[in-house]
C-alpha cells in the first residue's frame, strides 16, 4: 500500500496516540491508539455513546483531544483547525447548505481551495455522475429524497480528494433497502477511489460487511481491533462477543489445561472444554462464549465426544433459512441454538418440536474461554 | 406531526362512535364565538372610524356628508406635512442602518461565544423592550442633558438637542428589537452547517459570509424592518429627543390635534397605518422565509 516499499517508518493514512477526550470531567475517549493504513475501509463499531463519534469529530478537528496525538499522513494535527486538515467528512444529517444548489454544494470544497471556475466545473460533473445525479446539479437540497441528499454528501466531501474521508453514521437515516444499496456503492466507491475511510457506526452488520478491519469501542475505550472475520470469530472479551453477533454465555472457572484446551467447570457443575484466545491458568473465573450457530444438536445416544449434554427443546421458531430453538441445559439454563435448514422438506419429523430430547454439542475450538 | 396527525383521526374516530343520545345546543361554542367578534370589534372600530372618517366630505364635527378624497389631495400639497414626512423617513432609515448592524453583531455575539455575564447581558437586551417608552424618552432626555453639560465644560462644544439627538434614541430602543429577531433566527440556524463548510476548508469568515449570513438574511431583514416601522411610529421618545423646529409625521399630527381633529389628521394616520401594515408583514414574511429554507 505504501507506494515507496517497505520503509523504516511507514507512514500511516491517520495514527492516534494516547488520544483521550474528557468532557467536564468524564472521559468520552480514553487512551486510544489506533494505526489505519493508506486505502484501508476502518470502522469504528459500539454502541451510542462509546466515544466513536467523538473520536471522529476529533480528528476532523471539531474537537481538540484532552491528551494525546492524532497524525493525519505523517503530519501532527495538533490544534490545527478543521478547515487546514486534508480530511472531509459526510456527517450523520449530510449537513447540505440548504441556500445552495446541489452543484454549488458540491462545488463548494474546491472554491475554498481556490480551484480555476473550469475545472471546478467539470469535476462537479464528474462527482455528480460518481455518484449516479448527473441531472440534478441545479436542485436545492429540499428538493432531494433522503438517499439523493445522502449521495451529494458524499460527493461534495470526495470530490476534494481527501487523504482521509471520515463517515459518521452516513446510513443511519435511511431505509433498510436503501442502506443495503449504499453500503454497496459506498464499498464500490472506497475500492475505486482508493481514500481512506473511516466510517463511525453502531451497525455491527454493517462494519463486518464493509470493513478491512474493525476497531469495536465501548465506554470510551477501543477493546479489540482487527479483520471482520478475527472480531467475528476470536472476540477477547465478553462485551465484544455479545455486541458482535449473537451468543451464549456460560460463567465458570478454569481447572485444567492441556494442549490448548481449557477445561472448565461451570457454578452449576457442567464441565466444557473450550479454546482461550487469551492465556489462562487453572484457578481463573471465565465467560465461555459459545455463538449459536456452532452447536449441534443430535438426536438418539449420548454421542462420544467431550462436550456433549442432555437437554430438552422448549421453543421452537422456524425462520427459513435457519430454525431456532431454545434448549434447557441439565442445570436449568436456556440456551439458543441455530440450525441450518439445509434440506428442503416438509416432513415434521425433520424438525425439532418443544419437548423433545436431544443431545447439545460443539467442539472445544468453538467454545471460547474468555477472562473478562 | 405524524403524532398529531394520529391524535387528529383518533378524536375523529371516537367523535364518529360516540352514541348520539340527544342533540346539545353547544352554548359553549356559541360564547366563545360571540367574544371572539367582540374582541375584534373593540380592536378594530376605532381604526375603522378613522379610515372611514378620512374619507369624509364633512371639514368639522363628527357628521357624515358624503365621500371625498380632498384630504388625501391636501396633505399632498402641504410642505408642512411632506417636510415631516421626510423628517421621519430620514430618522427611520439611518437608525434602522445603525441599529441593524449593532443589533446583528450584538445577537452573533450572544449566539456564538460563551463568556461571563452572557446571562444577564442576553436579559438586559429585552429591557428596552419591556420598560415604558416614557421612561425611556425621559432617560435619554436626561442621558443627553448630562452628556452635553459635561462636552461643553471639557471640550467647548455646544450642542444641542435636534435631528441628531432623535435617531440616536431611536437607535437605542432600536437595537434591541433587531437583536431579538436575529437572535431567533440565530436559533433556527443549523450550528453543523458551520461545522460542514469548516471541513470543506471554509475559513471563519468564509463560512460567516458564504453561509451563515446568507441563510440568517431573511432575519436581519425582518428586524430591520420592524425597527424601521418602530422609529416611522414612534412618537413619546421622538417627542422628548428632538430639538425645537423638528417634526416627524407623530409629532406633526400631535401638534395639529391640539387645536381639533381634522379630516387631515385623519387622512395621515390612515396613511401611517396603512405603512406600518405593509411593513410588519414584510417583516413576519421575511422571518417566516428563513423556516421555511431551513431542510
Amino acid at each position: 500500500m505504501n507506494p515507496h516499499g517497505p520503509a523504516a517508518n511507514p507512514v500511516w493514512a491517520v495514527e492516534l496516540n494516547h488520544v483521550t477526550k474528557t468532557f467536564h470531567g468524564t472521559a468520552a475517549v480514553c487512551d486510544v491508539n489506533l494505526r489505519i493504513a493508506d486505502g484501508e475501509f476502518f470502522s469504528l463499531l459500539g454502541p451510542s455513546g462509546c466515544g466513536k463519534t467523538t473520536l471522529l469529530r476529533m480528528i476532523a478537528g471539531f474537537e481538540a483531544p484532552s491528551d494525546g496525538s492524532i497524525i493525519i499522513g505523517g503530519t501532527s494535527v495538533g490544534d490545527m483547525p478543521p478547515h487546514r486538515r486534508d480530511v472531509n467528512t459526510v456527517f450523520q444529517s449530510y449537513a447540505l447548505f440548504p441556500h445552495l444548489s446541489v452543484r454549488e454544494n458540491v462545488a463548494f470544497g474546491l472554491q475554498m481551495k481556490g480551484v480555476p471556475k473550469a475545472e471546478i466545473a467539470t469535476r462537479v460533473q464528474a462527482a455528480l455522475e460518481l455518484v449516479q445525479l448527473p441531472g440534478f446539479g441545479d436542485r436545492k437540497p429540499r428538493q432531494l429524497s433522503g438517499g439523493q441528499q445522502q449521495r451529494v454528501a458524499l460527493a461534495r466531501a470526495v470530490i476534494n480528494r481527501p487523504k482521509v474521508l471520515l463517515l459518521d453514521e452516513p446510513l443511519a437515516a435511511l431505509d433498510l433497502k436503501l442502506r443495503k444499496e449504499m453500503q454497496i456503492e459506498l464499498k464500490m466507491l472506497q475500492e475505486r477511489l482508493g481514500i481512506t475511510f473511516i466510517f463511525v457506526t453502531h451497525d455491527q452488520e454493517e462494519a463486518l460487511s464493509l470493513s478491512d478491519r474493525i476497531a469495536v469501542m465501548n465506554h470510551g475505550s477501543v477493546l479489540q481491533v482487527g479483520p471482520p472475520a478475527e472480531i467475528y470469530e476470536r472476540p477477547l472479551t465478553q462485551f465484544v462477543a455479545d455486541f458482535i453477533g449473537e451468543c451464549n454465555f456460560l460463567p465458570g472457572r478454569v481447572t485444567a489445561i492441556s494442549d490448548g484446551i481449557a477445561e472448565v467447570e461451570t457454578s452449576s457443575a457442567l464441565r466444557i472444554s473450550g479454546t482461550a484466545p487469551q492465556p489462562v491458568a487453572p484457578g481463573d473465573q471465565v465467560m465461555i462464549a459459545i455463538r449459536p450457530e456452532k452447536v449441534r444438536l443430535i438426536e438418539g445416544e449420548r454421542p462420544s465426544i467431550s462436550n456433549a449434554f442432555p437437554v430438552q427443546i422448549e421453543r421452537v421458531a422456524y425462520i427459513g433459512s435457519d430454525t431456532r430453538i431454545i434448549v434447557r441445559l441439565p442445570d436449568g439454563s436456556s440456551f439458543d441454538v441455530w440450525e441450518s435448514n439445509t434440506i428442503s422438506t416438509l416432513d415434521p419429523a425433520a424438525y425439532y418440536a418443544a419437548g423433545d430430547k436431544a443431545w447439545l454439542t460443539w467442539t472445544p475450538q468453538n467454545a471460547l474461554v474468555l477472562t473478562e | 406531526m405524524a403524532k398529531t396527525l394520529a391524535d387528529a383521526r383518533a378524536n375523529v374516530r371516537h367523535g364518529g362512535e360516540r352514541p348520539v343520545t340527544r342533540k346539545r345546543v353547544p352554548w359553549g361554542a356559541w360564547a366563545l364565538r360571540i367574544n371572539a367578534l367582540l374582541t375584534y370589534i373593540f380592536l378594530y372600530a376605532p381604526i375603522v372610524i378613522l379610515v372611514l372618517f378620512s374619507f369624509n366630505a364633512a371639514k368639522f364635527g363628527t357628521r357624515w356628508t358624503g365621500w371625498t378624497s380632498q384630504w388625501y389631495r391636501d396633505l399632498w400639497q402641504s410642505e408642512k406635512l411632506q417636510a415631516a414626512a421626510w423628517t421621519s423617513i430620514k430618522v427611520a432609515s439611518i437608525s434602522t442602518l445603525i441599529a441593524t448592524a449593532i443589533g446583528t453583531l450584538a445577537a452573533l455575539a450572544l449566539s456564538k461565544t460563551r463568556w461571563r455575564g452572557r446571562r444577564a447581558f442576553d436579559s438586559a437586551m429585552y429591557l428596552p423592550v419591556i420598560i415604558p417608552d416614557i421612561v425611556l424618552a425621559v432617560a435619554l432626555l436626561g442621558f443627553f442633558t448630562l452628556s452635553f453639560r459635561g462636552l461643553q465644560s471639557w471640550l467647548g462644544l455646544n450642542l444641542q438637542l435636534g435631528l441628531s439627538t432623535v435617531i440616536i434614541a431611536h437607535v437605542a430602543f432600536n437595537i434591541s428589537y433587531v437583536t431579538v429577531v436575529v437572535r431567533a433566527s440565530l436559533a433556527n440556524f443549523d450550528q453543523r452547517l458551520e461545522e460542514a463548510a469548516a471541513d470543506l476548508g471554509a475559513a471563519p469568515w468564509q463560512i460567516f459570509w458564504r453561509i451563515k449570513l446568507p441563510l440568517i438574511l431573511p432575519g436581519i431583514l425582518g428586524g430591520a424592518l420592524l425597527a424601521f416601522t418602530l422609529s416611522l411610529d414612534d412618537f413619546v421618545v421622538t417627542f422628548f429627543a428632538r430639538g425645537p423646529g423638528v417634526n416627524t409625521l407623530t409629532t406633526e399630527v400631535y401638534g395639529r390635534i391640539k387645536r381639533y381633529v381634522s379630516p387631515e389628521i385623519n387622512a395621515i394616520s390612515t396613511v401611517m397605518l396603512v405603512l406600518s401594515m405593509v411593513l410588519v408583514v414584510l417583516s413576519l414574511f421575511m422571518q417566516r422565509r428563513q423556516s421555511s429554507r431551513t431542510v
